[in-house]
Formats: structure tokens, sequence, C-alpha cells
């Protein structure tokens, strides 16, 4: 681990890393978010999804700092008296956890379609590509709304706990069509240099020269492309947490808790949607300045000389 | 001509690159003098910074690189240094420029015309049909047919060495003084090559333009320049008249690279090679930066930088030696050559038995259908069309000798390559492999056992080495997959034992193919080639990327591997003089056919088809400076519309009626296959 470190500080990529403020502390703040979401039952102040601990006679006091707010609720409470910032970091560990499982099947299945296609080519490369198109034909959101109501209506006792994988499954099938087609197009590339040759003179079997020869040298662009996807996914969670067909309001993610606020924009209690929009859009940029500055760091084309 | 002012005079120039760990220094104190119609001749192995030096003179060089010292001067102007608005006067006005690549060198959206005119327009103010009739007359000069026509054409419509002609006329058309050619020919085929070279002569020349060219090819210099500058390490290490550098040259360096160079007008068993390679910017050598190779290197040489010294008759070399080589001719400087050794090969050549052939191959075609996608032929009523890459080629390669095939780009040696191990499928013919039907026995249960025996060694030492592995499993890669090893420790030192083999350590096995130069790198290609105990390698171009004092090493260590372990190579080039040199058996390939083919000997002493005899003349040579030659007419056709007949009958100068229509038959004249109605000789 201190030996990577070590590699990591010397290398280019790793100068230019610390050279940039913009990279470190979007890689700082997205740092903060994950662990903030991942260990939120032990940071969060209080426990929103007990019911025994919520009080409707605290429900929505404002920030610790307006008038009338207390000390105990930093950022508030919403109407069932659930603290705004235990929430927040509740939702984000949704929405994260939504944004990283569907972009890790959409590089899955990407990446295998992605060295099918360009490696086998032929019938495969036509048919996959194909598939590609027709996915690319309907908007994300559509996709994702038919799914979710598809499921709601084939399972309407289960859809809460069909809820995650229902939302998991709409972002990642129209999220997986931009892996295969880079994976493709870089494959086409690999697969007709010397070394691929040289393997296949070898005798070296076909799935052992795309996963061990071609996959290593194409994988760059996809580190980078699912990074500025999993803010891209946490987004559509979002929308589609918004508009209702997402995860349901008992164990809110940062688009419910934004959709609940909605009620309450005009009736002056704005903590309730300011705090969780807040939180979606620091996360999104932060994950996106950070894709950014990876897809500058590892093309040498755009690497200057100091 | 000495005392008139130089049209370009490059003063103590250093150019640097500042980089995170520190500043390279790309270029250390060059000094040049180009006078009037002059041609000089700029000339190093890759790395040594003479495009670099082309760049900083005409102020085009890649950022962060900058100037640091020195000083350009164009006809009495200081020109480094000027404001970028400046500079594009100068540029093209001053100075002309003419790129290696003929196809990025023009702007693919617009016409010939239209770049020509529009440059005429900027830089001498002609109206626009006068501009028009300029550019006209430059592509009557510069050789291109049907000019009135073809100035409206794309750059796309022309053939690779048409563009060259239309990026000369580029470079020349506002009437420059001084043009910098950068590598103008190592794009190109052999007899499109001299073609561009005779052009670029005679065009400089009517006009009165200097000319600096900058190439490593060492003929190309011999046959075009009056001067030449030697250049290793970012500096000139000699410089003076193109006969004094080449037949007595007076820097090791360059005595070591002229005798690296194989002849292609003699025979030879061995070539002589510097060993080692160019060093990297970032590790450069205190003193004098070729000591490392050097032969006559002492402690002098390791602490101080030699100077340019001034021998006299517009001679200079930078070497604390220059009383010792003075005394010795050329191959007296090859270390080498003191255990030149016959190949087996050779002894084996002259011996009267007849060896069983290890590989043969029985009327092999292989057509590659290049039609439109069946819809599209439908909608427009296309026909299928096809390539026909490899047409009806017999050929046998005795046991233990080395067969070569000869041809220019598009001639299908690659094609043949690709099949003879297995990477492609003939359309028709087959291939046999000590008695075997080779892709029949390779689509067998068995096939891992006859894939063993074959290997390939390819061209590009960057691409032929997977970046992402170390060295140690590149090597292994075989070993393991054919389970040749039973132990990681049998393997490692297995792998160690491959490296040591083709001149590497063992220790290498943990680094990756960035950390070695290219000639390193077609060292460890050839140790993944050798771990399966291989009888028969086919070679495709193993040398043409390499430089010319690493490529003697790498030929030198295929003939040792050959002698030692008895393998037969089947080896493709372009280059004749390397063919010669190394080969028992020659075969010459023209658009898909083998146009001749016989024992090297007798075809290099007599070429019987006009294309070989074309072919030979149309390499430039590093004797005899400035000769004159008659290349080749014409370009390679388009492999889809081949002409009928005799394939090489619009090029050919011997060419009848007949040889239009009909298809010459296989003769043999003196002891020479050779495909043709007229071969000389008979």
């Amino acid at each position: 681990m201190i030996h990577w470190l070590k590699r990591f500080t010397e290398s280019d990529v790793g100068a230019s890393f610390f050279s940039s403020p913009v990279a470190w502390i979007s890689f700082l703040v997205t740092i903060a978010c994950v662990f903030g979401a991942a260990f939120s039952p032990w940071v969060a102040p209080h426990n929103p999804f007990d019911l025994a601990t919520l009080d409707l006679s605290d429900a929505r006091l404002p920030p610790a700092w307006v008038e009338g707010g207390r000390a105990a609720y930093l950022l508030g409470t919403d109407d069932q008296g659930r603290d705004m910032l235990s929430a927040i970091l509740y939702g984000m560990r949704i929405s994260l956890a939504v944004g990283f499982a569907s972009v890790l099947l959409s590089v899955l299945i990407g990446v295998v379609m992605g060295l099918l296609a360009g490696y086998l080519g032929g019938w495969l490369d036509v048919f996959f590509m194909r598939l590609c198109d027709v996915m690319l034909s309907f908007p994300a959101i559509l996709i994702a709304l038919l799914i979710a109501g598809v499921g709601r209506a084939l399972f309407p006792e289960a859809h809460e706990s069909l809820a995650f994988g229902v939302l998991v499954i709409s972002i990642t099938l129209p999220g997986w069509v931009q892996y295969a087609r880079t994976v493709r197009a870089s494959t086409l590339v690999e697969s007709r240099k010397e070394y691929v040759m040289a393997a296949q003179v070898i005798g070296v079997a076909s799935h052992r020269i795309m996963f061990r020869h071609v996959l290593p040298n194409v994988v760059g662009p996809i580190l980078v492309l699912a990074t500025i996807h999993v803010a891209t996914a946490i987004i559509t969670e979002a929308t589609l947490s918004f508009l209702g067909v997402g995860v349901p309001p008992t164990s809110p993610s940062l688009g419910t808790l934004i959709r609940i606020g909605n009620d309450y924009l005009f009736s002056g209690e704005w903590w309730i949607i300011v705090f969780p929009g807040l939180a979606l859009m620091v996360l999104a940029v932060a994950v996106n300045l950070l894709g950014d500055w990876m897809r500058d760091a590892f093309n040498p084309r755009l690497r200057s000389g100091r | 001509m000495t005392m008139s002012l130089p049209i370009l005079e490059v003063k103590d120039l250093v150019v640097e690159f500042p980089q995170r760990r520190g500043i390279l220094r790309a270029l250390d104190g060059v000094s040049l003098r180009v006078g009037p119609g002059e041609i000089l001749g700029l000339v190093g192995e890759s790395g040594a910074g003479k495009s670099m030096t082309g760049s900083a003179v005409i102020g085009l060089l890649d950022p962060p690189g900058r100037i640091t010292s020195g000083e350009v001067w164009v006809r009495g102007r200081r020109i480094d240094g000027l404001a970028e608005a400046e500079m594009c006067q100068v540029r093209g006005k001053e100075i002309g420029a003419v790129f290696q690549d003929p196809l990025t060198a023009l702007n693919p959206l617009y016409t010939v015309g239209q770049q020509l005119i529009e440059t005429i327009q900027t830089h001498l103010g002609l109206s626009a049909t006068q501009a028009r009739q300029e550019a006209i007359a430059l592509l009557v000069e510069t050789g291109i047919p049907a000019a009135e026509q073809r100035i409206d054409q794309y750059p796309h419509q022309f053939s690779g060495g048409m563009r060259q002609r239309v990026v000369i006329a580029l470079a020349l058309c506002a009437r420059p003084q001084l043009v910098v050619a950068d590598e103008p020919t190592t794009a190109l085929d052999v007899s499109i090559q001299a073609q561009i070279i005779g052009l670029l002569k005679r065009v400089c020349k009517e006009r009165g333009a200097a000319v600096l060219l900058i190439t490593h090819d060492m003929g190309v210099i011999a046959e075009t320049c009056d001067r030449v500058a030697v250049m290793y390490s970012g500096r000139v290490v000699e410089e003076g008249p193109v006969a004094q550098v080449i037949q007595a040259p007076r820097h090791p360096y360059t005595a070591g690279l002229m005798a690296a160079i194989p002849d292609i007008d003699q025979e030879t068993h061995r070539l002589a090679h510097i060993p080692g390679s160019m060093p990297r910017l970032d590790a450069l050598p205190l003193g004098c930066g070729f000591h490392p190779r050097c032969a006559f290197a002492d402690d002098q040489c390791r602490s101080g930088r030699p100077p340019l010294t001034d021998l006299g008759g517009r001679t200079a070399a930078a070497c604390w030696h220059l009383d010792a080589t003075g005394q010795q001719s050329k191959p007296a400087f090859a270390g080498s050559q003191s255990f030149m050794v016959t190949p087996a090969s050779r002894v084996a050549a002259d011996s009267p038995e007849v060896l069983a052939p290890l590989v043969e191959v029985r009327g092999l075609s292989r057509t590659f259908d290049v039609s439109d996608p069946w819809l599209s032929r439908m909608l427009s009523g296309g026909k299928r069309r096809h390539l026909r890459a490899v047409q009806e080629v017999s050929l046998s390669i005795p046991k233990g000798k080395t067969f070569a095939l000869v041809g220019e780009s598009g001639c299908g040696k690659s094609t043949m390559a690709r099949m003879l191990v297995g990477l492609d499928h003939p359309t028709q013919g087959e291939v046999r492999f000590d008695g075997e039907p080779l892709h029949s026995a390779l689509a067998s249960a068995q096939s891992m056992a006859l894939r063993q025996r074959l290997q390939m060694i390819f061209q590009d030492p960057f691409a032929s080495l997977n970046p992402r592995w170390t060295v140690g499993d590149i090597v292994a890669e075989p070993l393991l997959e054919h389970r040749l090893v039973g132990s990681r420790a049998e393997l490692s030192a297995q792998v160690g034992d491959l490296l040591t083999s083709v001149g590497l350590a063992a220790k290498d096995q943990q680094k990756y193919p960035h950390q070695f130069s290219g000639g390193q790198r077609q060292r460890i290609s050839i140790a993944r080639a050798l771990a399966t105990r291989p009888e028969f390698l086919v070679c495709d171009e193993p040398t043409s990327a390499l430089d010319v004092s690493v490529q003697a090493q790498v030929l030198n260590l295929m003939q040792d591997l050959q002698r030692d372990r008895g393998l037969t190579y089947l080896f493709i080039s372009h280059n004749l003089a390397i063919v010669r040199h190394l080969s028992d058996e020659v075969a010459v390939m023209y658009l898909g056919r083998i146009v001749e083919k016989g024992p090297t000997k007798k075809i290099f002493a007599a070429p019987r088809h006009p294309y070989t005899r074309l072919l030979m003349d149309a390499i430039p040579r590093t004797s005899g400076t400035n000769r004159d030659r008659a290349p080749i007419q014409g370009e390679v056709p388009n492999p889809l519309a081949p002409p009928s007949g005799c394939a090489f009958h619009p090029r050919c100068p011997r060419a009848t009626e007949i040889c239009a229509t009909v298809d010459p038959e296989v003769k043999v004249v003196g002891g020479v296959e050779v495909a043709c109605h007229w071969p000389h000789g008979l």
C-alpha cells in the first residue's frame, strides 16, 4: 500500500494530481461524501429510520442558526421530525449505492460486449452494435420509467424490497452502451496490433487474448468514463426518486428527500429541499470534476511538459 | 560559393525542453551553414536531433521546447525570436517546408488547387487567375500529369508519390530561397523515392534554392547532397563534403555508421555494428556523447566534450582522437569483423547435396472480398469486388536456409507471411510444413505441437510487445501456453536463458517494454519467438523500424541464431541490400505474383526481370555520390484494377503489345525463374 502510494506520488499522474487544486479538492469532497454515507449509522447524529426516536413535535424545525432552531438538529427537521443532516447522510448512502452498483453492472456488461464485438467481429459485432443503437434511441429516463412501472405492476406488494434492484437495472440498461462502444473501438485498434498477432501465433486461446492482452490496454478510458458515469447515475437516481418511481419515502434517497421538500418549497420550510439539493449538487460536481481531471491526466496528448 | 552570404546560418543553437524532473537539452550547440543553391544533408539516427533542428529553423518547435541560446539567420536576417505574425511571413515566403507524410501535410477538405492558390496569393499578391496559372505551372514543373484537370481534385485522389509532388509544389510556390525537407522520401516506396529525390534535386537546382535535407538514409544523402552534417545526441559530430564524409569518415560514429549499412553491390557475410544505442535525453553521458559506444574512448572522452575541429577542406569533426581515426580506413573501425564467420547456411549452399524442403508452397492465392455490404450493392447496383492480394505463388524453403520475399508495399508479401504462420487462410493452394498440410493441421486437435515449430518476428518493436506486461511475462507466455516448463523456478531460469541468448540480461525480466530501446525490444520479440524452440521463423520486416547501427546488431543476432540453432527463415523485406546480405534464395513480388525467383547470388549478379533490375537501380547508394539514375516510371497500380497481361507492363521499358494482353509464363533463364516475355539476358 505504502509502496503503491509512493509510486503514485512519483508518477506524472501523481504530480498532476498534487499540482491541481481542483483535483485534490474534488477528491477530498468525494471521499468525505463516500465516507459519511458509508458510515452514516455511526456518523449521523440521529437515526432517521428509528420511529421510536422520532417526535412529531420536533417536525419542521429550522436549522440551528435560524431563530427557533435547535442545536441537536443542525440542518433542521422535516415534516416527520427527522433530522435533515442524518436524513441526507442516510439518503446519500442509498444514492451512492445505486450509483456504484449500476455503474459496476454497466461496466461489466459493456466491457464484455465491447470486447466480444471488437475482437470476434462478424455477426456478433453487428448484433451487439445494433442493440446499442436501439438502446440509444430511447431516452434513459423513459426506459427507467418503463422498467420501474412494469416492475411495480408485476409485483405490487414486493415493490419496496425490489425498488433498489429496479433502480439499478433501469439505470444500467441505457448505461452500458457507452462502455460497449468505447471498448469495441479500442479493441478494434488493439487487436490489429502485433502483440495480439504474436499471441495468436503462439496459439493463445481467444478468450485469454481478449481478457489478458486486450483488456488491460483498453481499460484506461473506461475508468474515466465510469467515474463521470457515477455522477450521472446519482442524478438519474435522484430524478427517478423525485418522480416517485425510485426508492420509497420510508428509506429516502437524496431524490426522495428533494421530492418531500418540494411540497414545502412555498410554505417557508426551505431547508427541507435546499440541503438535500445542495448535497446532491456538491456530490455530483465533485465526482464530475474528478472524472474530468482523470480524463485529462490520463491523456498523454493533453499532458504538458511541466 | 563559399564566400557569398549563406542562405541559412545556424549558430550555436541550443534547444531545451523543461520537464518536471529538470531540463532536457535536445540540441546542444548546433552550427550549420547552407550556401545559395547548396544541398546540405543532415543525417543521424532517431533521437539525434535532426528533425528538431529543422523545426527550430522554421520556428515550429513543439512546446514546451524552446530555443534557449544561439541564432538562426536566413539571408542575413535573424529569425529566431520573431513574433508569430512575422514568422508566418518568413515561412512560405523565405522558407518552404516538405514533411515526411504527404497524407497529413495536405488539408483533406480543400482541393490541391485551393491550397496552392491560397499560398501563392498570400505571399506573392497575385490575382486569382494569375495564381491559378502559377499553380498549374508548378504542378507541371513537379511532374504531375494532366495538371489542368488534377488541380481541382482533392488530396485523397492523388497517390502517395503524387501527393508528395504536390507538397513540394506547395513548398516552392512562394519562391523561397530555402527549402527544409524533413524525411521527404521515408514514407514512400523505393521506386517512388527515386523519383522524388530526383525531382527535389532538379527543382531546387533550377530555382537556385538552398535545401536542408533531413534524413536517416545515408544513401539518399549520398545521391542528393553537396555537403553533409552528421548528428549524434543533439550535436553535430562531423561535417564536410558528401564524398569526403562517406569515403573517409573521421569521427568513429560516422565510420561505424557507414560500416553498418549493408551494401547492395557487394556480398557481405557479417555487418559491422556499433554496440549499444543512442543515449536517451534524460541520461546523456558526460563528455563526448558517443563514448559509451566508442572503441577509442578513454578518460578524456569521458570527462571533456570534444569541440568541432576544423580539418581543412571544409571538413570538421568533433572527436578527441582525430589523429588516430585519420590513420584508419573505415572497415578497421569495426571490431566485430575480427570474428567474422561464414553462416552455416552459406557453407551448405556450396555443397552439392539437395536439402529437403521444410516449407513448400503450392499455387497459393488469397483473395479478399472488399465488396460493399449487400444492401448497398442491391440499392446502387454495384458488383462484388475482389482484391487478389496473393496469386498462385509457389516456393519451397529448404531446411536451415533463408528465403527472402522482396517487394514494394501492397505486393502481398505480408499476406504471405500471415498465411505461412496460420494467421490467415489461403483461398486456393496449400502450404506444406515438413510434408504436412499446414492449415488443416493447425485446425486439428494436435495444432499446438505444430505451432511450437513455427513462430514469427514482427516489424514494429513498439507494437509487438504488450505494454502492460513485464518482459518476463511476455517471454514466458509461449512456455506456459505450450506447457514446456514444470515449475516456477524452471520458468524463470528458462526466460533468463532466452534473454541472455539474445544479448539481454536475465534480470531484465522485471522491466516493462517501454524501458527498452527499439533494438532491445526487437531482441525481446526474438526471445519470445525462440521460446518454443521453433524450426521455422517468419520475419516480417524485422529491422525496418530500427536505426542502421541497431539494424546491424539485430541482423547479426539473427545470423548467429540461425547458425547455432539451425533455423529456417522466411525473411520479408523491402530492403534489397539486407536481402542480399542475409538470404540464400530470393523471390521478388509485384502485385501479388512472384516475378523472379532464384538463388540470391544469381539474381543480384544478373537480374532478369525488368522490375527487379529497375528496383535494384532505384536504391540510393552510398558509393558513387551524385549518381544519376533512371527511376521506374509511374506508380504501383491499384490492386483492385490490375493491368491486363503482365501487371508490370505499364511501367516497363521493355514492354511490347504482347505484354498488355498475355500473362507471361514462368521461364528459366540462367538458373533463375522469371515471369516475363522479354527477360534480360535471353
